[in-house]
C-alpha cells in the first residue's frame, strides 16, 4: 500500500466517522431551531426547555440561524421540528400572502399546509422605523409622513428590505424620496444610528435596544406594517409524536405581553443573562417549572473549548474530504491537458461563489447543521488542491520521465520517487491555501448550525458586543495564521532541492 | 518523420548520430529505448527487439542502456550521491556494493566525492554532466546513450569533457551512441558517424570518410558549415589550396 492511497484511507474513514456520528445524534430528538437575533435566541431557548421540562424528548437546540430564509429551508428539509416564529413572516415566505393579517386565517392555512401552529403567544413583534430623540425633536417627526421631502439615510436589515410588507410598501405608501439605503446587520445598524451614519433604521418593536439607547418609534399612521405576532410553528404530526410537549407548550400562549418580550430581550442583550438562565426564571415565574439546574458558569467555560473542537472538526474534515476528491481528481486532470483546463475552470467556479450562498445551496440537499457545512467548504477547498496537484505534476520536466523509464523505474516507482516529491511544494501550497481558506469560511459556518467560532462571532454580532466577536474572530485568525505556519514549514521542507 | 532508415552499429564502438536539429537523431536515439517506437520496421539492441508496447519487458531491457541527457536529465531533488546510486537502488544492490561502486566510479569519471551531499541546482553544467555519466555507468551497462550531452556548456569544461570522454569510451571498450550537432566533437570522440538530414540518412561510414569525402552536395555544406578553426581541414577536403 502506498502511502497516499493510506492517506486517502484514512481520509475517507474519517469522513465516514464524521457523518456516521451525525446520523447518530439527530435520531430520537426534538430540534429547536431559531432566527439569529436576539429575540430569535431567547425564544428558542424558551421553546428547548419547555419541551426539556416534559422529558418526553432529547432536545436539540440550533439556535440562530442564519435570516428566515435558511430556517424555512431547514424546516422544508425536515431539520427542524420546532421553531419560533411570526404571523407576517409566515403569511409573506411561506404562504406568499403578505396581505394575509388574520391570526386565525394565517393558522388556519398555514395548517393546510400541513405544519401545526401554536399561537398567539402575546406579543406583536413588528417593523417601525426609529430615529434619535435628539433628531426627532429637532426635525419634529412623529409619524413616519413626517418623514417625506427629505432625502434620509436609513440602515435598514436585508429581511425589511426585501419584505413585501416592509421598504417598498413604506416608500410607496408613505411617497417618500429616500436618500442613501444601506443594509446591515440589525444590531450594527443601532451602531450606525448613534454615529450618525444613517438617519433611520428599522427596529424590531420588542427591541429591549429601542428604550435603552432612547430612541423615538414613528408612528405608522397609514398603517403598513403588517401584525408580527410571536408563534410556535411545528413539523407536521409534531403534537401527535409528542403530545405532553405540545401541551406544555400551549401554556405559553398568550403568556408573552408586548412589554415581557421585551423586557427578556433586554435581560439577554442589555443584562447580558445567558437564554438558559433567564428563560428557566421566566418559565419559574409562570409556573412551568424549570428543566434541568444547568450551572450557566460552567457552560461558559466549556463552551470555548467546544466551539475549538467544532471549528477544528470543520476544517479537519471538509479539508480530508478535499483531499479525497482533489487528490485523484487533479492527478486524473494533469494527464490530459484539454481536460485539466476544463475541470481547474469548473472548480474555480465554486469558488466564485460567496461563502454564505454556498453554505445556503446546501441546506436543501442536506438540511442545517454540520453536513452542509462540511460539504460547502469541501466544495471551497477543492479548487485549491486540485491547482496544487494539476501545477505539480505539470510543470515537471518531461524528460525527466524519459530518465525514469530508462532507469527501468516502474509506473509506481515514477509516481513515489519522481513525480510525488517533484510536485510536493506546489501540492503542499495547494493544501495550505485551502486549509486557511477553511478557517475563515468555517466561521460562516455557525449560521447554518454547525457551530464553530462562528457562533461567537454571530452572537456578538446579534449582541452588539466586540469582546464577544473578537472571541470567535481572534482565535480563528490564529488557527489560520498557526496553519500556514504549520503548512508553510512543510512546504520549505519538501522544496530544499529548490 | 524518419522514414526508410536502415542502420547497424557494431558492439563495443563510438558511434554518432550527427545532423542539424530536427535530423531526427534524438528520436533515433529515443527508439533504442522504446521512448519513442517506430510507426512500421523494428529496432534490435545488443540482439533484442525493442518492444514500445511491452511496458515490463522493455523496462527490464533498458536497465542495460545508461542515458545522459543535455542537461544531465537528474532529478532535481535528489542529491548527487541519491542520483548516482538510484540505478543500483532500484536494482537492489547491498549497501556495500553501492559504496564500493560510487568510489570506483567517482575516481574514474574525475567526480569529487565532496560534491555527494549537494543538490543538482547548486552544480556547474560540467559537474552535472560528470554526474550523469557517473549514472550511467553505475551498473555498467553495455550501452551508453548520450544525446546532446556537451551543448550547453562553456567551452573549456566542454573541451575537458570531451577529453575525459574519449579516455572513459577508449578505456570502457562500451557501445556508446552519442547524438550531437558538433561536428568537431563527433570526429573527435566517434568511431563512426550517421549523418542525418531531416529524417534520412545522408551518410554513414568512418568518422574520417564523412569529414573528408562527403558524399553529396547537402553534407558538403554542412561539413563545411563546421566549426571555423575546421577551415583549413575543408580546404583540403574541397581540393583548393590554403591562402
Amino acid at each position: 500500500m502506498t502511502r497516499a492511497s493510506f492517506a486517502l484511507g484514512i481520509a475517507f474513514a474519517a469522513i465516514a466517522a464524521a457523518l456516521g456520528c451525525q446520523r447518530a445524534q439527530q435520531q430520537p430528538a426534538i430540534r429547536v431551531a431559531s432566527l439569529r437575533d436576539v429575540e430569535g435566541q431567547v425564544l428558542g431557548e424558551l421553546l428547548a426547555q419547555v419541551v426539556e421540562s416534559t422529558g418526553e424528548a432529547r432536545v436539540e437546540r440550533r439556535l440562530g440561524l442564519g435570516g428566515s430564509g435558511v430556517v424555512f429551508a431547514a424546516f422544508h428539509a425536515g431539520e427542524v421540528d420546532l421553531v419560533p416564529q411570526y404571523s407576517g413572516t409566515l403569511a409573506e415566505e411561506l404562504l406568499r400572502e403578505p396581505a394575509l393579517t388574520d391570526f386565525p386565517t394565517i393558522r388556519l392555512k398555514v395548517e393546510g399546509l400541513g405544519y401545526e401552529v401554536l399561537g398567539p403567544l402575546g406579543f406583536n413583534n413588528t417593523y417601525g422605523i426609529g430615529v434619535k430623540r435628539e433628531v426627532a425633536e429637532r426635525f419634529g417627526l412623529r409619524r413616519i409622513s413626517d418623514l417625506r421631502g427629505r432625502p434620509w439615510r436609513a440602515g435598514l436589515t436585508p429581511e425589511f428590505r426585501d419584505a413585501v410588507t416592509g421598504l417598498g410598501a413604506m416608500v410607496s405608501t408613505y411617497r417618500l424620496a429616500l436618500g442613501d439605503v444601506r443594509t446591515m446587520e440589525h444590531a450594527l445598524s443601532y451602531v450606525a444610528l448613534a454615529r450618525g451614519d444613517v438617519d433611520f433604521v428599522d427596529v424590531y418593536t420588542t427591541d429591549a435596544t429601542i428604550r435603552a439607547r432612547d430612541l423615538v418609534v414613528l408612528e405608522d399612521d397609514l398603517d403598513v406594517f403588517v401584525r408580527y405576532e410571536g408563534l410556535v410553528l411545528a413539523r407536521s404530526g409534531f403534537a401527535r409524536r409528542y403530545p405532553r410537549s405540545w401541551a406544555a407548550l400551549g401554556q405559553l400562549v398568550g403568556r408573552l405581553s408586548d412589554s415581557t418580550m421585551t423586557r427578556l430581550n433586554g435581560e439577554f442583550e442589555i443584562a447580558r443573562r445567558s437564554p438558559s438562565s433567564l428563560a428557566a426564571d421566566f418559565l419559574a415565574s409562570i409556573g412551568i417549572a424549570r428543566s434541568t439546574a444547568r450551572s450557566e458558569v460552567a457552560a461558559d467555560e466549556t463552551q470555548w473549548l467546544r466551539l475549538t473542537l467544532e471549528h477544528v472538526g470543520l476544517v479537519a474534515v471538509s479539508l480530508a474530504m478535499a483531499l479525497a476528491i482533489g487528490l485523484p481528481l487533479g492527478w486524473w486532470a494533469s494527464q490530459r491537458p484539454a481536460v485539466a483546463k476544463t475541470v481547474l475552470s469548473l472548480v474555480g467556479v465554486i469558488q466564485t461563489i460567496p461563502g454564505i450562498a454556498l453554505l445556503c445551496f446546501f441546506i436543501p440537499l442536506f438540511g442545517v447543521g454540520w453536513e452542509p457545512a462540511v460539504y460547502a467548504l469541501a466544495a471551497y477547498a477543492l479548487l485549491p488542491v486540485v491547482q496544487g496537484v494539476v501545477t505539480g505534476l505539470t510543470q515537471i520536466d518531461a524528460s525527466l520521465r524519459d530518465v525514469a523509464a530508462v532507469l527501468g523505474m516502474t509506473d509506481r516507482q515514477r509516481r513515489r520517487r519522481v513525480e510525488l516529491p517533484l510536485a510536493a511544494p506546489a501540492l503542499i501550497a495547494g493544501i495550505r491555501v485551502a486549509a486557511v481558506i477553511n478557517v475563515g469560511t468555517a466561521a460562516l459556518a455557525a449560521l447554518v448550525g454547525a457551530g464553530g467560532y462562528g457562533t461567537l462571532i454571530v452572537t456578538g454580532l446579534a449582541l452588539n458586543d466586540w469582546r464577544v466577536v473578537m472571541l470567535g474572530a481572534l482565535p480563528s485568525a490564529g488557527m489560520a495564521v498557526l496553519i500556514h505556519a504549520l503548512f508553510a514549514a512543510l512546504e520549505s521542507r519538501a522544496s530544499r532541492w529548490r | 518523420m524518419i522514414a526508410d532508415l536502415s542502420l547497424a552499429l557494431a558492439a563495443g564502438q563510438t558511434h554518432c548520430l550527427l545532423g542539424p536539429s530536427g535530423s531526427g537523431k534524438s528520436t533515433i536515439l529515443r527508439s533504442l529505448t522504446g521512448l519513442a517506437a517506430p510507426i512500421r520496421g523494428e529496432v534490435t539492441v545488443l540482439g533484442r527487439r525493442v518492444e514500445p508496447a511491452d511496458a515490463a519487458a522493455q523496462r527490464e531491457a533498458n536497465r542495460s542502456a545508461g542515458l545522459v541527457l543535455q542537461h544531465g536529465g537528474l532529478f532535481p531533488h535528489l542529491t548527487v550521491r541519491d542520483n548516482v546510486v538510484l540505478p543500483a537502488a532500484l536494482a537492489g544492490w547491498s549497501r556495500e556494493r553501492v559504496e564500493r561502486r560510487l568510489t570506483e566510479l567517482e575516481a574514474l569519471v574525475g567526480l569529487a566525492s565532496e560534491l555527494r551531499a549537494r543538490y543538482p541546482r547548486s552544480l556547474s553544467g560540467g559537474q552535472r554532466q560528470r554526474v550523469a555519466l557517473t549514472r550511467a555507468l553505475f551498473l555498467d551497462p553495455p550501452l551508453l546513450l548520450l544525446d546532446e550531452p556537451l551543448s550547453g556548456l562553456d567551452p573549456q569544461s566542454r573541451t575537458e569533457l570531451q577529453e575525459e570522454m574519449k579516455r572513459l569510451f577508449g578505456s570502457l571498450a562500451r557501445t556508446v551512441v552519442l547524438v550531437t550537432h558538433d561536428l568537431p566533437e563527433a570526429l573527435f570522440l566517434a568511431d563512426t558517424i550517421t549523418l542525418l538530414d531531416r529524417g534520412r540518412v545522408a551518410q554513414h561510414g568512418p568518422a574520417e570518410t564523412i569529414a573528408r569525402h562527403p558524399a553529396s552536395e547537402w553534407a558538403r555544406a554542412f561539413v563545411r558549415s563546421a566549426a571555423p578553426r575546421w577551415r583549413h581541414m575543408l580546404d583540403l577536403v574541397d581540393g583548393e589550396s590554403a591562402r
